[in-house]
């Protein structure tokens, strides 16, 4: 086996790595960013947020 | 202070023999590696120091979790930390007591292991003695991990996946000072004296850190 | 008082929502200015020549490096939030070290295993129990060690203050790491960029290897704050959905 290998596997797993990071990151984000949205259309607002005039769906 | 170190001395010798059955660990794990590795007396004569070691490590872990959990159950642990004596002082000499019941047993029971590798006189003295100042460190360091782990119903694995990391620097120059001890040219006070350190290091340390887990683990 | 005046003084971050403003506003910055360094720092990577002792596994190097020095410096970074999180009860410390333990993890896998790459050519085995390589092994158990407290404990802000202890007893590795290579004489190399009397290093090779550094910090940085916001997000959907729990439960 050459160098070329060897280099080219780490980097290969390194961007792997950072790639999987970084789009795990993202996902998560934009559940969360969802599931925020989902709440806000469902009426519920933060108590700071706004002046309680929010009618809660019970 | 005298008080809760005879208390606790008192509970861990009556309640199930906790003692005992770290040394039968011990002597169990112990005697498993020459099956592992086979029976070749010269291979075991040079391995024993670090198998006795680990054995003394894996055992000193077993009981760890039960450091606190006991208290936290009969609720005294509430009582403890509304003491007017600092909590440090409670929490080391927690430690002294659990060191005297579960861990000193091990070191006692070490030479006969020590017996069973096939190790000689020198060896054996000297895995003794680095044990003897070595393994208190194992209990200040656990007694990190156990305040850490208190309130979880099942903390016991992961008291030991915590603590062991830490305990890596005890166990690398215990063991390199018991072979220092055997073989010549290896001068053997540097690496007992810095066992030494490490154990007066993890005897503040670890107190501090504990006494402050345990006051961040109520509510 | 405008918001851009506010930001700029740091005590205001402690305010989630001023975070998260100041999040929005860098964080296309901070990645565009990441992958540009990447593909600069990549670009040089390949198109330097290699060593004539070692070859071409030499640009394993400008991974290796960068990932174990964020590994060390992820840490720290951890740390201190700790101290944030234990003095000040900082409520942007909490989130700030759990989010980052994942990313540590990450890092110290990426140098641990570029690390074994580049010593099967060069050393002719993968791994080799010597100080440097058992102490980065002994950071990576720590990361998941913490990790898993994380994700034990049902309570954030007390998971928080707990493993806040435990990464703080936990430092006691990072000046090993540092400083295992000179105080053991080993098969690792010692450093050569940061050190007294400048670097030992040719400039050929420390170009790509700086720049590759500094992509990899804003990397972490730029993933950081998104892990802190998502932290965020997850805290406030939860307790919004136990505030429409109760309201149900009062008016149903």
């Amino acid at each position: 086996m050459g160098h070329a290998f060897y280099v080219y596997t780490s980097y290969g797993i390194s961007g792997f790595v950072t790639l999987a990071l970084v789009l795990w990151t993202v996902i998560d984000g934009r559940a969360r960013r969802r599931e925020l949205a989902e709440l806000e259309a469902s009426g519920l607002r933060r108590r700071s947020a706004a002046p309680m005039a929010e009618t809660p769906r019970s | 202070m005298t008080a809760l170190l005879l208390r606790d001395l008192k509970l861990s010798i009556r309640a199930g023999g906790g003692a005992l059955i770290g040394v039968l660990f011990f002597m169990t794990v112990v005697a498993v590696i020459p099956f592992g590795v086979g029976p070749d007396l010269n291979l075991l004569s040079r391995i024993g120091p670090a198998i006795v070691w680990i054995g003394a490590l894996l055992a000193a872990l077993l009981g760890l979790d039960r450091l606190f959990q006991t208290e936290r159950e009969d609720g005294s642990l509430d009582l403890l930390l509304m003491q007017e004596h600092p909590l440090v002082l409670v929490v080391l000499v927690k430690c002294l007591a659990h060191w005297l019941a579960n861990v000193l047993p091990l070191v006692i029971a070490s030479p006969l292991l020590g017996l069973f590798m096939n190790m000689d006189e020198v060896a054996i003295g000297a895995v003794m003695l680095t044990l003897l100042v070595g393994s208190p460190a194992l209990t200040f360091i656990g007694a990190v991990g156990a305040a850490v782990a208190v309130t979880l119903p099942r903390g016991g694995l992961l008291v030991s996946i915590l603590v062991l990391p830490l305990c890596v620097p005890v166990l690398i120059f215990g063991v390199s000072a018991s072979y220092a001890a055997v073989e010549d040219p290896a001068p053997f006070l540097p690496p007992f004296l810095i066992l030494t350190a490490i154990t007066m290091f993890f005897a503040v340390l670890g107190p501090v850190g504990a006494a402050l887990a345990l006051r961040n683990a109520g509510d | 008082m405008t918001e851009s005046l506010a930001i700029t003084k740091f005590s205001d971050l402690a305010n989630p929502t001023r975070f998260l403003a100041l999040a929005a506003r860098i964080l296309p910055w901070l990645s565009a200015l990441t992958t540009l360094l990447f593909a600069v720092g990549l670009y040089l990577a390949f198109s330097t020549e290699g060593d004539y002792q070692q070859g071409d596994t030499v640009r394993i190097m400008y991974v290796h490096v960068p990932a174990a020095w964020l590994s060390m410096m992820c840490y720290s970074v951890m740390a201190l939030s700790a101290i944030g999180t234990l003095v000040w009860r900082h409520p942007l410390a909490d989130v700030s070290h759990k989010a980052a333990a994942p990313l540590g993890a990450a890092f110290t896998l990426i140098a641990l295993v570029t690390g074994s790459l580049w010593g099967k050519p060069m050393w002719g085995t993968w791994w080799v129990w010597d100080a440097r390589l058992t102490s980065v092994f002994v950071l990576f158990l720590m990361y998941l060690g913490i990790i898993a407290l994380n994700r034990a404990m049902d309570d954030p802000s007390r998971a928080a203050r707990v493993s806040a202890v435990l990464i703080l007893v936990g430092f006691v590795n990072i000046p090993i790491i540092k400083f295992s290579v000179d105080w053991w004489n080993t098969l690792h190399q010692p450093a050569s960029v940061i050190r007294l009397g400048g670097p030992t290093i040719d400039g050929e090779f420390l170009r790509p290897l700086l720049v590759m550094a500094v992509a990899f910090t804003l990397l972490f940085f730029t993933l950081h704050i998104m892990a802190i916001r998502n932290e965020i997000w997850r805290r406030r959907v939860s307790t919004q959905r136990r505030m429409a729990a109760r309201l149900a439960g009062r008016e149903g």
